[in-house]
């Protein structure tokens, strides 16, 4: 948009334009404000610019941010109890939660089981009130294949307890009362090795069936242990990179991005080869009597063999970043160090070193999310003593098919991944992310 | 980096074995990938050198592991698999990539900070929970199971890296030259397609490679939302190594070292080539 200064020809009273003390607007060729029509250009530009992100956004939003905000909901939803049995969760809303449920309520299950049984969709309120209270799969079926040709007996709390005494159980109407809200906490719970008790109180579950806070912690420290071997290892690598001639760093640099371009499961695939009982280490090791036949050394399907595996392909991640802080340090500093007197390593601790912590930030804290969240290789190099809580979650969507507790654990290692993201965001900042 | 003069004995001690340091960590990094490509000719099923390859007798190693790909049929449907959502993924992360690189890099994008992090996440958030929510929700709207599905998953997957290559090619890209052109009379396609797209061909590029090599080399989310049908190369490898473990893997995975060699070598010359055109190359 050109502009020019008409104003002092058009409005010749508003005084000398431009000399700082106008009270009139600066004008625009078409006669407006120069303000208004300054603003406008930027909007113009902030909206072309906006226009050409948001197709990619919308396509995230649909391909990735719902499937996300779904994974969410399905770990507190929990309408089995609600939809297959309607009557029952409305009825058991006026019972106080002592004593048992009135007559209604146990005529209204009986309904609710009779019509289960004809559409044969019990199942999976039955699976869902087991994760609450083991044995109620059977007392369910059992129940409702008992009273299919039962009409209208003298009282349905009698029958339903005689069939199976569970339904005497305070606690079990608890749990159904509980499930009848359409949402829960108990997937939270369970992921956190916790669970709610006869009374419907939060407790810790038994010690023989703590099985995730643990793992998680697990899970912590060896990725943290990942990140600390890829920084042993990538930190001589990134500053050798940075002190060659371009020439040769580049050809070096290549052997830092083949991993990274070569496919996981190659990789993984090549570590089985080398650290197996049977594989490439061992028989050279057997070869030169280090180790002995009958004795090979268990390397892999256990954590060595997570560690090892993890490191390898985590390194570049760690490389990458440190490179390209070492390279913007220029070696001046180090000569004018040791030019008053310090030694080589105090140059390097004093001078350098601190110089280097923004990149050792930077790919310490990209490494430890990726590591957290890995399943491919700890699923299959790990056994069962190198797994990570991705293979659970792996587990309960494929295996057992709680998925609702697969979402929670999901959601948890999320929360984890998001702060760490934010906290990368703030430290990098994610329009500083390199690819080589 | 010589030795400076003013080294002490002992510093210089430290330079070779610094050197040699480093020499061991890069045989840790690619050793691990030119292993397999002679243990892939191994005669025998197994996983590690025999006496007869160790002495280079020609009856140790065959072809039969690369035989036995070339022939299977399940190795041939997952690869045409794996073709088929590599290449629809990549053209589409790349394409809707592009556009918002560009948008991106204008100066004027507001909130460009924030944008960016949501478009950088998919390669953040880990792949399992991404899956586990792709499975869900296309579910829920009846594409699981579906080239679609796949496809649409493989994408956004992909996105993160074509909008980082591609952004980072446009930092240091002349915004007059647009100017220029809107002058000389070019409406906006003529401009991006005659001028704009020919100085960030080489960062388009690279990202495409990085959106198929993401794609191609994708397990969880095609073990949660693909049905045998859609069965990729990566899960029979998966499965290969899980079940049985038969060398043909060793061949498939030669194959695919040699293909990242490829690939890793065309971004490498693109990359130069592009810091070329913009005049930041110092060499």
């Amino acid at each position: 948009m050109s502009v020019s200064m008409p104003g002092s020809q058009t409005n010749p009273e508003s005084g000398v334009v431009g000399s700082g003390g106008a009270t009139a607007p600066l004008l625009a060729a078409d006669g407006r404000p120069l303000k208004v029509s300054l603003r406008r250009a930027m909007f113009k530009n902030k909206a072309r610019a906006l226009l050409l992100v948001s197709p990619l956004l919308i396509f995230l939003f649909v391909a990735f941010v719902m499937p996300i905000f779904s994974m969410l909901t399905r770990s507190v939803e929990s309408n089995e109890v609600i939809t297959l049995l309607p009557n029952t969760a409305m009825a058991v809303q006026a019972w106080d939660g002592e004593g048992l449920p009135d007559e209604l309520t146990f005529a209204a299950l009986a309904g609710d089981l009779k019509q289960g049984q004809i559409d044969r969709n019990l199942g999976r309120v039955a699976s869902r009130l087991n994760y609450e209270y083991s044995g109620m799969r059977s007392t369910i079926t059992g129940t409702a294949r008992r009273i299919t040709n039962l009409e209208n007996p003298e009282s349905w709390k009698e029958t339903l307890i005689d069939i199976n005494s569970n339904w005497a159980d305070t606690g079990v109407w608890r749990v159904i009362k509980r499930e009848s809200s359409g949402y829960t906490l108990s997937y939270y719970l369970a992921a956190m090795d916790m669970r709610y008790d006869e009374e419907g109180k939060i407790v810790r579950q038994p010690e023989t069936r703590r099985v995730y806070v643990d793992l998680m912690i697990k899970t912590l420290w060896m990725s943290i242990l990942i990140t600390f071997m890829c920084f042993i290892l990538g930190y001589p690598v990134a500053f050798l990179l940075a002190s060659l001639p371009l020439s040769t760093s580049n050809l070096l640099m290549m052997m830092v991005l083949l991993p990274f371009w070569t496919s996981l499961l190659v990789r993984t695939t090549s570590w089985i080869a080398i650290l197996q009982s049977q594989g490439v280490l061992n028989n050279i090791l057997v070869a030169i009597g280090v180790v002995d036949d009958n004795n090979r050394l268990q390397l892999i399907y256990n954590q060595i063999g997570t560690i090892v595996a993890m490191t390898h392909i985590l390194l570049p991640f760690m490389i990458l970043p440190l490179y390209s802080v070492m390279k913007s340090i220029s070696p001046s500093y180090m000569r004018a160090a040791r030019s008053m007197g310090a030694t080589g390593y105090t140059a390097f601790r004093r001078v350098y070193f601190p110089q280097t912590l923004p990149g050792i930030g930077a790919g310490a804290i990209l490494v430890f999310i990726l590591a957290i969240g890995y399943y491919i290789t700890p699923a299959l190099v790990g056994g069962e003593s190198g797994r990570f809580i991705t293979n659970f979650i792996a587990y309960h969507m494929q295996v057992s098919l709680n998925w609702g507790l697969a979402a929670a654990i999901a959601s948890i290692l999320l929360g984890a991944v998001i702060m760490l993201y934010l906290l990368y965001n703030r430290i990098v900042g994610s329009d500083n992310l390199k690819l080589g | 980096m010589a030795v400076p003069a003013y080294a002490t004995p002992a510093e210089r001690v430290w330079y070779y074995a610094f050197r040699i340091i480093c020499g061991l960590i890069f045989c840790f990094l690619v050793g691990p990938l030119f292993i397999i490509i002679p243990l892939s000719f191994n005669a025998e099923p197994y996983f590690s050198f025999t006496q007869k390859m160790l002495t280079l007798d020609p009856e140790g190693f065959s072809l039969r592991w690369y035989q036995d790909f070339f022939t299977s049929a399940a190795w041939l449907h997952s690869i045409k698999n794996s073709i088929i959502i590599a290449v629809a993924s990549t053209i589409l992360a790349t394409v809707l990539g592009t556009i918002a690189a560009l948008g991106l890099s204008s100066r004027f994008m507001p909130y460009r900070s924030v944008v960016m992090a949501i478009l950088i996440s998919p390669m953040i958030v880990p792949v399992i929970i991404s899956g586990a929510g792709m499975f869900f929700f296309f579910s829920s709207i009846g594409i699981a199971q579906t080239y679609l599905g796949v496809i649409l998953a493989h994408t956004a997957l992909g996105i993160p890296f074509v909008v980082i290559t591609v952004t980072a090619t446009l930092t240091g890209f002349d915004q007059s030259l647009i100017r220029a052109a809107a002058s000389m009379g070019a409406n906006p396609t003529t401009t991006f397609f005659k001028v704009i797209l020919p100085l960030v061909l080489p960062g388009v590029i690279s990202g495409a490679l990085f959106a198929f090599a993401t794609s191609f080399d994708e397990v969880v989310v095609v073990l949660f939302i693909s049905g045998p049908a859609q069965s990729t190369m990566p899960i029979q490898m998966w499965s290969g190594i899980r079940e049985s473990i038969s060398p043909t893997i060793l061949a498939v995975a030669t194959i695919l070292v040699l293909l990242s060699i490829a690939m890793l070598t065309t971004v490498e010359l693109l990359r130069r080539r592009s810091e070329k055109i913009r005049g930041i190359s110092p060499g």
